[in-house]
């Protein structure tokens, strides 16, 4: 409950940011997106259950606000969540590389998705533009907010961590607690 | 519950959702109202911060006094800049139309709500954004908003205390114009790939003669459904005869600069049209 709080607090704020303060501070009229980043880490950081939700909150929110089409984002984000859910247990978290690539791939997706279903549908068939303008230049900067993004998300979540359960041997180790693990659920 | 069957299910509603938002317009409006009153308060805040910012930054460059003085002058210079389109436009329908029938319309004072703009698009595919104002502020769906002189764009969703803006730069936006001096129509539509340069595409301009030149002003149509004629919308910058050899398709400058845009009005009235049966 109080993890669902804190959580829904920072998709919140990611979101607010990401509509006022990074709009003013886009590079060539490019801003990062801080909202796949919350929802990738989350996925990678938890599993694709908690992946799951926080994409469909983040996509409901764009859909809310910005959207055309009700229900686009929120499935796009739902799905990026899945996926990097489903990553969950295949690295350490200390590790920041995965991360970053499983961004730059998330980002990938998500700006084909974009492209394809709202520019293409409409006849932009320029799609070397889209990537060149919008989709790299978009990655390239989610990437390295990620960096920064991606170590206080996981630092928040140690720190929920530590108020829901005392640390087990095991998480002790691996710095996760043993409970919520995918393979030892898998195990039993 | 494995986890693959909670993301069916969650997709399977989305994609419900998109059916049903695609078919009857639904776009969340409960949902909207409720989070209004969560975001609005903070990019409120955010944006007040941000004006405040901007105000030091302009009074360190001039006095406050005379910033003051031309903030009015510009207020009149783009009242009358909208007045003198509106007139100018009005000469040449009358000259046109004198003849034919004795013309009752006229284009009397709109009326305006002044709103601040609190969020942008946080993608970087379309140029929509929200405003502080909304339904309980007398706004409503498809009210023309200008800023200036100029046309900006259109309300298409409210809230209880925001609305969403599309801009006419926004790739899907698609507005009913006119030339004019010749009255030719044509249609503006936004278009990402001319973003960069600060432009918008001109097209199906109806213009066999080549009357229009560039330069030429261009304002929203009298046949537009939703968006008031006379509306100054921009300058051509550009215009090519099209392979079809009748229409005439090119660039605009538009009159409002999209860059710097923080504040807007909003045209209460919206445009009469005729109740479609």
């Amino acid at each position: 409950m109080r993890r669902g709080a804190v959580m829904a607090l920072l998709i919140i704020v990611c979101f607010i940011l990401q509509s006022t303060v990074f709009q003013a501070l886009s590079l060539a009229g490019i801003s990062p997106n801080l909202l796949l980043i919350v929802t990738t880490s989350l996925g990678f950081l938890r599993g694709e259950k908690e992946g799951m939700a926080a994409g469909f909150f983040c996509g409901l929110l764009c859909d809310v606000f910005f959207g055309s089409l009700f229900g686009f984002y929120a499935l796009l984000y739902t799905f990026l969540g899945y996926g990097s859910g489903l990553f969950h247990m295949m690295f350490y978290d200390e590790d920041i590389k995965m991360p970053m690539i499983w961004m730059a791939l998330s980002e990938l997706v998500y700006g084909l998705s974009v492209y394809f279903f709202m520019f293409l549908l409409r006849s932009r068939f320029d799609f070397g533009f889209y990537l060149t303008n919008i989709i790299l230049p978009e990655l390239v900067y989610t990437v390295v907010v990620t960096l920064v993004m991606y170590r206080l998300i996981r630092s928040l979540n140690r720190m929920l961590e530590r108020w829901e359960e005392p640390p087990s041997e095991y998480s002790a180790l691996s710095g996760r607690p043993g409970g919520m693990d995918k393979q030892t659920e898998d195990f039993e | 519950m494995p986890s693959r069957y909670i993301f069916a299910a969650l997709a399977l509603l989305c994609v419900a959702m998109m059916f049903i938002s695609y078919t009857t317009g639904f776009a969340g409006e409960t949902l909207g109202r409720i989070s209004g009153y969560i975001f609005v308060p903070f990019e409120q805040g955010i944006n007040a911060v941000g004006g405040w910012a901007r105000e030091k930054a302009d009074s360190l460059e001039d006095l406050a006094d005379a910033q003051a003085r031309s903030e009015e002058l510009q207020a009149q210079v783009d009242e009358l800049t909208l007045e003198n389109s509106r007139l100018t436009q009005n000469q040449y329908r009358l000259e046109e139309l004198e003849e034919l029938y004795e013309l009752d319309e006229t284009y009397s004072e709109y009326n305006k709500v002044a709103a601040n703009i609190i969020a942008s698009d946080a993608g970087n595919w379309f140029n929509t954004f929200v405003i502080d104002k909304g339904a309980s502020d007398g706004i409503a769906e498809d009210m023309n908003v200008i800023a200036g002189s100029g046309l900006v764009g259109i309300v298409t969703k409210v809230g209880d205390n925001w609305a969403q803006v599309r801009s006419i730069i926004d790739d899907m936006s698609n507005v009913s114009a006119q030339v004019l001096s010749t009255s030719d129509l044509c249609f503006v539509k936004g278009d990402l790939q001319l973003m960069e340069t600060g432009l918008i595409q001109l097209s199906q301009l109806r213009d066999p003669e080549g009357e229009a030149s560039i330069g030429d002003t261009i304002v929203t149509s009298y046949v537009s459904d939703k968006y008031h004629a006379g509306i100054l919308i921009g300058y051509i910058n550009e215009l090519t005869l099209d392979s079809n050899n009748l229409t005439r398709s090119g660039t605009l400058t538009p009159a409002v600069d999209f860059e710097h845009l923080h504040s807007v009005l909003v045209i209460t009235d919206l445009k009469q049209t005729i109740e479609e049966e």
